[in-house]
């Protein structure tokens, strides 16, 4: 078998990415599109840290660490604004909500 | 490693694809956390130790915590997607997936085609934990950033409380 290089890395996210931007696109639970969300950060994630290890350099795992920051933070507003539109709605159907679009 | 690699990579595509096409939340999120598990061991095999932990922790341990919280706390007297936009168009979502992946892999083949794996990486500091490494650089060439980063949680967390909480 071939050792594994850096595109192998590359090509497992752009994968993991796209099963995340078909979830989005697709779901119609928000609480489903929030963890494809998910998905999708967690596949530059790997992205970061496999071009870290390429250069051997630590930047990249850095980067990495402000981006399950920014996860964490988005995580939590989210599942508020999935709280309060609950509390008002009853529904988490994202074609229900409708109130601003054209 | 390589084997090691398939595997892992085999268990991240299969878990997220079940992430996404599962019917019930519940088990969704329990994908979700083999999922996240499963690119820690990723990290592991990419000499990132301690983004793994950190994935461990912040991911499977305190994001998916609060998703289950969120997935109980919204129970829902009928099926979260029984009502159906006469508009959406879920084919084309698919298409769009489909031909970013297309893209994606493309622009890979062609962009690692003439050369293997790039230049020779400089050589690591010898005797120094990834740990250590990656304190140095959060603490001292990343300090703002980092700060700006803990202001944000804040703001998350007190935004967090403000929607969540019951009106007086």
């Amino acid at each position: 078998m071939t050792p594994i290089t850096p595109a192998h890395y590359l090509v497992l996210s752009a994968a993991l990415f796209s099963i995340g931007l078909i979830g989005v696109l697709v779901r119609r639970n928000l609480i489903v599109i929030f963890m494809s969300i998910e998905l999708m950060l967690n596949a530059v994630n790997i992205n970061l840290v496999a071009f870290s290890q390429q250069w051997q350099h630590v930047v990249g795992q850095v980067f990495a660490l402000f981006v399950v920051a920014v996860a964490a933070a988005e995580a939590a507003i989210g599942l508020g604004i999935i709280l309060a539109f609950y509390r008002n709605k009853e529904t988490v159907n994202v074609d229900e909500i409708t109130l601003m679009r054209w | 490693m390589t084997i090691a690699f398939y595997t892992l990579a085999a268990f991240i595509l299969a878990l997220g694809v079940l992430v996404v096409s599962t019917k019930n939340t519940v088990h969704a999120v329990l994908f979700l956390v083999a999922n996240f598990l499963c690119v820690a061991m990723l990290y592991v095999l990419l000499q990132a130790e301690f983004l793994a932990v950190i994935q461990v922790l912040v991911y499977a341990g305190g994001i998916v915590v609060l998703y289950l919280f969120v997935v109980m706390l919204v129970n829902l007297k009928r099926g979260p997607e029984t009502h159906v936009d006469p508009r959406r168009r879920d084919r084309m979502g698919l298409l769009i997936g489909g031909a970013v992946l297309a893209e994606f892999v493309a622009i890979l083949l062609y962009g690692f085609a003439p050369r293997a794996t790039g230049a020779a990486p400089a050589a690591a500091a010898p005797g120094v934990g990834n740990v250590e490494q990656v304190g140095w650089s959060l603490y001292v060439d990343y300090l703002v950033p980092f700060e700006v980063a803990s202001i944000l949680l804040l703001v998350a967390m007190i935004g967090a409380i403000v929607l969540a909480k019951k009106e007086p």
